[in-house]
């Protein structure tokens, strides 16, 4: 069996097997060791065409590295499913505001909630974590209608995360990047930096209201977390298991990329999110370019005004640590440096000072 | 009079950067703009949190530099005739643990490298802790007024 496919393939025999029931029970049932076994008795038989690919059983291990996810855009059909099973595996991680303290000041700390807008699911909030746009564009003298779930890319050098000064979002080792719920403070700096803007605010949970509600904080960011409650235990995210179109296929980075890559070509298509900010684990593959997609879903909202909030663009994004990752080596050269100064003798030669033996200063 | 013994662009050259590092550390919180800080004229890149942070990198080159200059003058020159004060003792312990914790930070922010989320709280954390003593520290010492880091022995 190809690499490429393993937990792909888990997700096609699994729904073959509960005969195209698509709910998240599906995509909880199956164990880790349950679904390698299928994958070795099944999966080869239903999808691998030549000994010479054989199944393999691969366990996903610390050494597969980050875990990415190819989103092939010529098979969405915007059913939706994949939203409704997120809401329904993350629904015990939403929020549930207890208070809402006045705060000051008022005209700039102001209180988001969604709470009562939970259903909601034409944009990204705290209570919808993945949804769908569409764009109808022009391309090659043909008309296409595409698809696009949306949700965080997971960055493989995520900003949002090394510059949360709390360290209330950290990077898996599996790339999943997760807001911790109980340190976030809801200072939306995350959703800032972002390029995407993806972590949404719910005012009224959180531990700020444990600390100084009324002038610091203002809730907990939500968004996306691949499910990693169910990855932990070897199970698929929601949204790709259920899926009817396999439009998702998850699995170790450079497998995905090498997937991406073949997947583009096989389509004359498009990539997104190979190289965006970086470099992300969620690489998307669509038949038309995403500048025209960015067009046409910008197209959606009012006379080219923006996507509006909540709503990721698709252009294309520098990487936003750039700089950070350049100035580092500033870190290490300037200690160097000021120790070959020193043993050139700079600043050795101390001051007299007869008639001060405390020597006063004014350091910090 | 005060006068320091060691040259006094390094003590000016390290109060300039820990100061510049304290606030630049403080403006990683989302506060600037909540405060209205970006409306005072020549301070609207305090809303910028990338400007912010990568001035935050740039102080700390500047700090490792004064670090470095003052190490090698240590024990090649000063050991013999300079003495650490308690409060030096305690601050020069205190600093050392923020640039430890801060060079985690860094080591953590380049690309391919993934730390354990409890392991990258606990950096932050004693990181923001330190510097909070730090400022206790530096602020009771000064009160005292035996700010000096060290004296003549």
């Amino acid at each position: 069996m190809d690499d490429v496919g393993w937990w792909n393939i888990n997700q096609r025999t699994k729904r073959k097997s509960t005969i195209m029931k698509r709910s998240k029970k599906d995509s909880g049932n199956l164990s880790r060791r349950g679904f390698l076994k299928t994958l070795g008795v099944g999966g080869a038989g239903m999808l691998v065409p030549s000994a010479s690919m054989a199944a393999q059983e691969r366990v996903p291990t610390p050494s597969d590295g980050e875990l990415a996810t190819l989103l092939d855009l010529s098979k969405c059909i915007a059913c939706g499913e994949c939203v409704t099973a997120c809401r329904e595996s993350n629904a015990a991680k939403f929020p549930e505001p207890v208070e809402y303290p006045k705060m000051i000041p008022t005209k700039r700390a102001k209180t988001q909630d969604w709470s009562n807008k939970r259903d909601v699911d034409d944009r990204l909030t705290p209570y919808n974590w993945l949804y769908i746009q569409t764009a109808e564009v022009e391309h090659a003298g043909e008309t296409h209608e595409i698809h696009i779930p949306r949700r965080c890319m997971h960055c493989q050098n995520p900003p949002c995360s090394h510059l949360c000064p709390f360290g209330a979002a950290s990077k898996r080792k599996d790339g999943i990047t997760r807001i911790y719920d109980e340190i976030c403070m809801g200072g939306a700096k995350c959703k800032t930096v972002c390029p995407w803007h993806i972590p949404q605010r719910q005012s009224g949970v959180g531990l700020y209201l444990d600390l100084m509600p009324r002038l610091a904080g203002n809730g907990v960011m939500y968004k996306c977390d691949r499910c990693y409650q169910l990855l932990d235990k070897g199970e698929l995210p929601a949204c790709i298991s259920v899926c009817p179109e396999d439009v998702q296929t998850i699995g170790p980075r450079y497998e995905i990329v090498a997937q991406a890559k073949a997947l583009a070509r096989e389509m004359n298509g498009y990539i997104y999110g190979m190289n965006e900010n970086g470099g992300t684990n969620t690489i998307y593959v669509s038949p038309v370019p995403f500048e025209l997609l960015n067009k046409a879903i910008d197209r959606d909202n009012s006379e080219y005004k923006g996507l509006g909030k909540g709503k990721p663009h698709l252009k294309r994004v520098a990487d936003s640590m750039a700089d950070e990752t350049n100035l580092a080596t500033a870190t290490i050269v300037a200690p160097i440096a000021g120790i070959a100064a020193g043993f050139l003798g700079l600043g050795a030669k101390l001051l007299k000072s007869d008639d001060n033996e405390q020597g006063g200063s004014d350091e910090s | 009079m005060k006068v320091r013994l060691y040259p006094g662009w390094i003590s000016r050259l390290f109060v300039f950067a820990v100061g510049m590092l304290t606030f630049t550390g403080f403006m990683q919180m989302p506060l600037a703009k909540r405060y209205y800080l970006t409306e005072v004229p020549g301070m609207a890149w305090t809303g910028d949190f990338y400007m912010v942070h990568k001035l935050h990198y740039i102080f700390a080159a500047i700090l490792l530099f004064v670090v470095g200059v003052v190490v090698v003058n240590w024990f090649l020159e000063w050991n013999d005739k300079l003495s650490l004060t308690p409060f030096g003792m305690a601050r020069v312990a205190i600093l050392g643990g923020l640039i430890i914790s801060g060079g985690f930070r860094v080591y953590r922010n380049l690309p391919d490298v993934t730390m354990y989320p409890d392991l990258v709280m606990l950096i932050e954390w004693v990181h923001f802790g330190l510097v909070m003593v730090l400022g206790g520290v530096a602020l009771v010492a000064l009160l005292k007024r035996r700010s000096a880091y060290a004296i003549k022995k």
